[in-house]
């Protein structure tokens, strides 16, 4: 019986453990379905997440750089050039003891101590895969020295980048402009900015065209693994190098000008008439672009900034001056183009003129006696011009001023631009609610006043004047340069200004005068050189504004002024006489009389321009530049 | 005390016993390890070694040591069970004081040779010694609160030596396994209830227990974005992994994700990811396929078995095997937090594959032993 009752609870617990095995299996299947379900989810139904999103984890986009466009000058001179940048770069992981491969590289390179601890510092800081920078612009000689040595040195690469180079150094700084580092404030978003060692375009050509020279970035492709090694390579894509660019310049004469101009604040232009082309156009004293993409250290960008005679500026399109007699050429067309004088208009001299109370004087005390238009253009008679101004009158003049190109934008593209000025009653009556004095139109003939105008202006005053009545545009690049880097030859058919061909013969033959008759103002700056003789006016301004406005001061006028007090000496000229070609605009700041600080400069950049005229001579002869600055070795 | 006949205990032969294996199961468990083996190749980036040379040893070894456990009398087994639980408990106890730490948890005993994992033994000989217990108690007696004492202790003893460790997963792990064989064993149900409901009430206590990093792999869990790079990264990456396998996979060494090392421990805690990677759907089905006949087998023994003892260890092995999985892949998936259980026979792993094959042994065992009527108490 009792056995009987045992079996029974044998049986009993057998029942129910299959009860409850039959509730666990199905508990446990459930569960196993689910996890089929959350895997289906995952691998098929959301997959394409996830595919991307391992994509990205194993992908890393590196960007190349691509080489930026080169400047070259009229003749296929290298004017802006990559050079080849050398870097010594370090892999913890392969040196193993950082400091005695440090000790090692010194002893076949110069490491400075700065680097010296910037490494020691990163090697600690960062993975041991991860590649440091020891130094870079290396020589070629201590790049070969570090490659015969290699076997001694695990862990040490050589690594090629590239750097801007400039060969001609500072000669035209100011038109190449430089670049640099990229700023915060710069960001764009574009990733290549973001690259650690590029550089764009800060001034000059190099930031007017900073987008054509930068190309588009290459991209390499590399699976990484978790902690960001490389693996490999998958994909390379070198990206198209940036555009060229051909400048207007003649690379020879810019240098030639720039040298020229010396020691003083000075800025000089030449251009051809017909076309705009400027063949040169320099600014004194300049910067070294080298410095900047190198990266200027402090001590150069201090002096740079302190210095008296803003090398910063570029002062053939940023300088303004009054442009003192050479504006008699606009106040002779006025006159001439109005009907209002003729030729033989006659003007008697005796040293000064009143309007009122007022006395204007000629800078001759003693007076020219009766001078024609001839006459007072030759030797710059204040006079003759106070007369002319005042019977043709400010509207007039503006209005010619405008024509010939003064106050008007001449765009270059180039950072600084400035258009000059020209002013007019209205202008007057707005700015200070007074009416236009006539004492201030006889200072406006003779180009003092409130008219200010860039050389790149008087330039082209001058071309315009000489090459026909065509309202030429000064031309920098070529060929007109379009957004995808193509170009077209510039358009030379300029549209005429409507200038009779009498009245500029008329002003053509006194500046001729000035120059070649006896008592021109520049007769001392005659080119003798038969066949390129130039033509031109002397101009001195006073020194009320100049290029910085703090420099200027006050009005008084005597030898001894100080040199920031001394008045500009301006010359714009042209040659040949005979069939003008080249024209050209010179500003000494501070150099005193025009005749005798700007003209001597204009005589000989226009005489050196004429030398090189390919038309002249063989072009090839004609490129006898001087020796381009650091050339490797 | 001892009978020999076919129905009721008489002593079987060695060949008869070899018939009376289920080689079936034997095949399933091989075919499962072989996965294993190929994955192992795989994450060492096509190399036997370090991984899958080893781990094929092993299982060598393994499966021989299981067929033997199969083969001896489970009434040895079941007088043994007691016995192996107190050793597994002391050794258990010795990592306490001698145990070589890994990963800021002291896990493992160093015998020279190897490495010995204790939290992996006790798990069956837990099994043995609440199925053995089980076994020797009426109806009636399972009724009786007092009579729970003893089951309970020999759950939570090593459960809390081995959350000291400290190892999480695994305590869970034997809690369930544990409370599965009570529910087996006719445990009312309303008792389960009782104790979970418990359970709820102690979190915010047991919240205070737990090491900091265990925290943070909860909070994790809950929100695996907060901390991409850090706690959150291991969830994210995997399941970056197991989607991007898609249906087909990437193709066998193809994986990305695991070559590329941003899959962690990929030859242990996450090979199911990696497997998922490489053969996708298809592949993470074939083997859950697999686990799932394993279970099937599993049941089948269990149900068959005449003795409450061998019902009990059946399932009980069969449970621990299905937590493994289940506990192993729900982490990979990101469903539950990351705990440190290996998938089993295919994770890289000695104590845990060889502690598996000996629980394998055992449901042979079972299996072999299945029309044998055991006494409830071996001292009748």
């Amino acid at each position: 019986m009792a056995k009987k009752k045992k079996q029974k609870k044998v049986v009993d617990r057998a029942k129910l453990f299959n009860r409850r095995a039959l509730l666990l299996g199905g508990t446990q299947l459930g569960l196993l379905s689910l996890l089929v379900g959350r895997l289906y989810y995952l691998q098929v139904v959301d997959s394409n997440k996830y595919v991307v999103l391992a994509e990205e984890n194993r992908v890393n986009l590196r960007l190349l750089a691509p080489p930026r466009g080169r400047i070259y000058d009229r003749y296929g001179v290298e004017i802006a050039s990559n050079r080849q940048n050398y870097r010594v770069i370090l892999v913890v992981e392969q040196a193993r003891d950082v400091r005695k491969l440090l000790k090692d590289l010194s002893g076949i390179i110069d490491i400075s101590e700065k680097d010296h601890w910037r490494v020691l510092r990163d090697a600690a800081r960062k993975r041991a895969f991860v590649p440091i920078l020891v130094r870079e612009n290396l020589s070629w000689k201590e790049v070969s020295r570090i490659e015969v040595n290699a076997p001694d040195l695990p862990g040490v690469t050589i690594e090629e980048g590239q750097r801007r180079f400039y060969p001609y150094s500072n000669s035209a700084g100011h038109i190449l402009g430089y670049v640099a580092a990229v700023s915060e404030a710069e960001q764009t978003g574009d990733p290549l900015l973001q690259l650690p060692d590029f550089q764009i375009g800060k001034n000059g050509i190099e930031r007017a065209h900073d987008n054509l020279f930068r190309g588009k970035a290459g991209a390499s492709q590399i699976e990484v693994n978790a902690v960001g090694r490389v693996i490999r390579e998958l994909k390379r894509d070198e990206g198209t190098p940036g555009y060229d660019i051909d400048l207007t310049l003649d690379m020879g004469l810019q240098q030639y000008t720039y040298y020229r101009l010396g020691d003083e604040s000075a800025a000089a232009v030449v251009m051809d008439i017909h076309t705009g082309e400027l063949l040169a156009m320099a600014s004194s004293p300049s910067f070294d672009p080298n410095d900047f993409a190198d990266g200027i250290d402090a001590k150069t960008w201090k002096g740079l900034l302190d210095n008296k005679k803003a090398p910063l500026t570029n002062k053939t399109i940023a300088g303004q001056y009054a442009p003192g007699s050479t504006f008699k050429m606009v106040v002779t067309l006025a006159g001439l183009e109005s009907g209002i004088i003729k030729p033989s208009h006659a003007v008697t001299c005796y040293g000064s003129t009143s309007i009122g109370r007022a006395k204007f004087h000629c800078w001759k005390r003693g007076g020219h006696g009766t001078m024609n238009l001839h006459n007072g253009i030759k030797q710059s008679c204040d006079v003759f011009f106070y007369d002319v101004a005042r019977k043709v009158g400010l509207d007039r003049i503006a209005e010619m001023a405008n024509r010939l190109g003064i106050g008007v934008p001449l765009p270059l593209g180039l950072r600084g631009e400035k258009k000059g000025f020209m002013p007019t009653r209205e202008w007057k009556q707005a700015q200070f609610g007074e009416r236009w004095q006539h004492g201030e139109t006889l200072v406006a003939g003779i180009g003092q006043g409130f008219i200010l105008a860039t050389p790149l202006q008087l330039a082209v005053m001058t071309a315009r004047i000489v090459n026909g009545g065509k309202a030429v545009m000064p031309q920098l690049l070529r060929r007109q340069i379009g957004p995808d880097g193509s170009g077209a030859p510039i358009a030379t058919d300029y549209p005429d200004i409507g200038i009779s061909q009498a009245s500029r013969d008329a002003a053509i033959r006194g500046m001729i005068g000035v120059v070649n008759e006896p008592r021109g103002t520049a007769g001392r700056s005659r080119i003798t050189e038969e066949g390129m003789e130039m033509g031109g006016k002397t101009g001195t301004s006073q020194v009320r504004r100049i290029s910085k406005a703090e420099r200027a001061t006050g009005v008084v006028k005597n030898k001894d002024k100080p040199w920031e007090e001394r008045d500009h000496a301006l010359f714009i000229g042209f040659a040949p006489i005979h069939d003008p070609r080249y024209a050209c605009a010179v500003i000494v700041e501070h150099g005193g009389g025009g005749s005798r600080a700007a003209a001597p400069i204009a005589k000989d950049v226009l005489l050196e321009t004429q030398r090189r005229d390919p038309s002249r001579t063989s072009p090839l002869s004609s490129l006898a530049l001087a020796a381009p600055i650091g050339q490797d070795g | 005390m001892t009978h020999y006949s076919r129905h009721d205990g008489a002593r079987i032969g060695l060949a008869q016993r070899m018939l009376q294996v289920n080689w079936t199961l034997v095949v399933l468990i091989c075919l499962t390890a072989s996965i294993g083996f190929i994955m192992l190749y795989s994450a060492a980036g096509g190399n036997f070694e370090p991984w899958a040379t080893r781990q094929m040893v092993r299982f060598g070894i393994g499966i021989l040591g299981m067929l033997f456990v199969a083969m001896i009398d489970i009434r040895i087994w079941m007088k043994l069970a007691y016995v192996a639980f107190g050793v597994s408990l002391v050794l258990l106890a010795a990592v306490e004081f001698a145990g070589t730490g890994a990963g800021g948890a002291q896990r493992w005993i160093s015998l020279g040779l190897f490495n010995l994992q204790p939290s992996e033994l006790v798990k069956i000989a837990m099994v043995l010694a609440l199925a053995r217990y089980f076994h020797g108690r009426s109806h009636e007696q399972i009724g009786n609160p007092l009579y729970l004492v003893v089951p309970l202790l020999i759950v939570f003893v090593p459960a809390a030596l081995v959350m000291k460790q400290p190892d999480l997963g695994t305590a869970v792990l034997m809690v369930a396994v544990g409370g599965a064989i009570f529910f087996l064993a006719g445990v009312r149900i309303w008792k389960f209830i009782l104790v979970v409901l418990g359970a709820l009430a102690a979190i915010p206590i047991g919240w205070q227990y737990l090491h900091a990093y265990q925290r943070q792999r909860i909070l994790t869990f809950l929100d695996p974005e907060q901390d991409p790079l850090g706690s959150g990264y291991h969830i994210l990456q995997s399941q970056i992994a197991l989607g991007s396998g898609g249906l087909f996979g990437k193709g066998y060494m193809q994986g990305t994700q695991a070559n590329l090392n941003f899959l962690p421990e990929k030859q242990t805690d996450f090979i199911f990811t990696m497997l998922s990677e490489e053969f996708g759907f298809v592949g993470a089905l074939t083997l859950i396929g697999l686990y799932l006949l394993l279970l099937i087998y599993g049941y089948a023994i269990a149900l068959r078995s005449r003795s409450q003892y061998g019902r009990l260890v059946a399932l009980g092995i069969t449970s621990t095997f299905f937590l493994y999985i289940f506990i192993n892949v729900a982490m990979v998936m990101g469903l539950i937090p990351v705990v440190g259980v290996p998938l089993p026979l295919v994770s890289y792993g000695g104590t845990a594959l060889l502690a598996l094959l000996f629980g394998f042994g055992l449901l042979l065992n079972v299996y072999v032993y299945r029309d044998i009527r055991l006494a409830r108490t071996t001292e009748d």
